[in-house]
């Protein structure tokens, strides 16, 4: 009855959808970032109280550090293996000083950060690759803690929890980077034949030797919305096959389209969807 | 400026070389050919079938990149499609409920590019093929006979033993690629394939190949009756090892270990 809802007056303030928040108000000459979706600039202090993303729903890339606090219950990570480094195998030019570039500049000293932690309460063990060191790509060291996570996994009988970010195989290792591949699926397979379970959470971007190893061989698999996940990369598939790419072309999206993921993954509902996961795999209890 | 690497990788690619269906013939008998992944098409860059080695059966998969510009526009250059890793895949697990021996023989530049092939999960059929070949209960071996491109190569190349022809490259990117992708420009390939040591003496001394072979008498006879005799002694030492699935996770396992 329209004329009804027009004469209607809320009788206080919650009927009418609750007391208006004041927005939070950025402080003068904090730094803005452009959001490349919307274009609009947004405060940083925003970005963060909204998991790092915009209000159109752009996902802006997140560092393992803020991922893992952002994933884990508070205070329950902790870290495993952090002294497995790269050195340099093959002795390519130049490696170890871009090594000693990127240690300084991202405050890491490897690509990926592997250990424990609880999410919603389930024990598992949680990998989250580094975007900011050499775009996680996949060297000896990476494929070291990621094999040694789920041995460890496989010992303890615990779950894991896996985010990607890559570039693929770090070319600076030349073989044995590519090795690294066969290396993880094997620790992969023998987790999985275990009887235990494991998560993937592919994040912007997943490409290369790491779609084709441990990022692809999740019992489920999770992307975020608008992530770049593909083996090959869009720019060198345009060049040899002389196509225009399909609009959203490895996107999530695509990737959910075609079959490759189970569901996207929202940061806005992540953690209670991971934990939820976590629960039906290894909880037993109801929810 | 061409470096001794890089003479190689030439050589490794030219057209006059042996190809995988050239090996078939050349060690095994009655090879018979198997198509399909039984899921979407069969791929022609991935022969695969059921032949003998002496008196054994064995299953052998072989990337073919053809000989002359047709054959390889039809082989599309030794880069095989998801399906032909799927029919490799396929093709494996055949071998081992009927236990037989897989030999694999390995050309290709890398993994085919293309939307097709993204849109049927390139990843992961190669990330399919590194999981169950680990866990492949029969011996598996696998010889590099011309280009071993990146992750395509490797998903035939989990293996027992890995062998690499004299010529042939073993590599996580194309020289050229790795230029490209370093200093901007793919003209300093050759400097390149310095850097990524992708030779078989290269290989061998890091630990991922188990030997050459020699290509010395590539044109007599003797090649691949001298192969044949390998491959089969291979199998029957493989065959009676009980710890085979042990010993080939160990074999990966290996490398980058630091504990």
């Amino acid at each position: 009855m329209p004329i009804l809802d027009f004469l209607y007056k809320p009788k206080n303030e919650l009927e009418k959808g609750g007391r208006a928040v004041a927005p939070i108000q950025a402080d003068q000459g904090e730094p803005e970032r452009t959001c490349p979706n919307c274009h609009k600039a947004i405060p940083i202090s925003r970005i963060w109280s909204n998991a790092h993303t915009c209000t159109c729903g752009y996902h802006f890339r997140m560092s393992a550090r803020q991922r893992i606090s952002f994933i884990a219950d508070k205070g329950s990570f902790s870290e495993m293996f952090s002294d497995v480094t790269s050195n340099d195998p093959l002795g390519f030019d130049g490696y170890k000083q871009k090594l000693e570039t990127v240690r300084a500049a991202s405050n890491e000293n490897e690509a990926v950060i592997c250990g424990t932690a609880s999410i919603g309460g389930t024990k598992c063990m949680l990998f989250v690759m580094e975007p900011n060191f050499m775009m996680g790509s996949m060297g000896s060291a990476v494929g070291e803690r990621i094999t040694r996570s789920f041995e460890y996994a496989t010992k303890k009988k615990l779950p894991v929890v896996g985010y990607t970010v890559s570039g693929g195989a770090r070319m600076q290792e030349g073989l044995i980077s590519l090795m690294q591949m066969a290396k993880t699926s094997g620790a992969v397979k023998r987790h999985s034949d275990a009887g235990l379970f494991y998560l993937t959470v592919l994040t912007d971007p997943t490409t290369g030797g790491v779609t084709a190893s441990f990022a692809m061989e999740g019992d489920i698999i999770l992307a975020e919305p608008g992530a770049t996940v593909g083996f090959a990369g869009a720019r060198v598939i345009e060049q040899t096959t002389r196509k225009t790419l399909p609009k959203g072309f490895q996107k999530s999206e695509f990737l959910l389209e075609h079959g490759f993921a189970d569901a996207l993954a929202p940061r806005r509902y992540q953690k209670s969807l991971v934990s939820m996961l976590l629960k039906m795999h290894c909880g037993g209890d109801e929810l | 400026m061409s470096t001794e690497a890089y003479e190689i990788v030439k050589k490794a690619r030219s057209s006059g070389r042996y190809t995988g269906i050239d090996f078939i013939k050349g060690i095994f008998n009655h090879f018979f050919e198997l198509h399909g992944d039984r899921r979407y098409a069969d791929d022609s860059a991935v022969i695969g079938g059921v032949a003998y080695l002496d008196n054994m059966p064995v299953t052998v998969i072989a990337i073919e990149k053809g000989h002359n510009a047709r054959e390889r526009m039809q082989r599309l250059f030794g880069a095989p499609n998801p399906e032909g890793y799927r029919k490799a895949l396929r093709l494996m697990k055949q071998a081992e409920k009927f236990k037989r021996p897989v030999i694999c023989f390995v050309d290709t530049s890398g993994a085919y590019c293309g939307i097709g092939a993204e849109e049927r999960g390139q990843g992961l059929a190669i990330a399919e093929n590194l999981c169950e070949m680990m866990t492949l209960k029969t011996p598996v071996i696998s010889v590099l006979i011309g280009e071993g491109g990146s992750g395509g190569a490797l998903a035939l190349s989990v293996a027992d033993r890995v062998y690499m022809l004299e010529n042939a490259v073993y590599s996580v990117i194309s020289p050229e690629g790795c230029a490209s992708i370093l200093w901007k420009d793919s003209s300093r390939a050759a400097e390149a394939a310095e850097c990524l040591r992708l030779t078989a003496k290269d290989a061998l001394k890091l630990g991922v190949i188990e030997g050459i072979v020699s290509e010395s008498n590539m044109d007599t006879p003797e090649f691949f009756s001298g192969l044949k005799d390998k491959l089969a002694a291979d199998i029957k030492t493989l065959r009676a090892d009980r710890q085979l699935l042990d010993k080939r996770y160990n074999r990966f396992r290996a490398f980058g270990r630091t504990e």
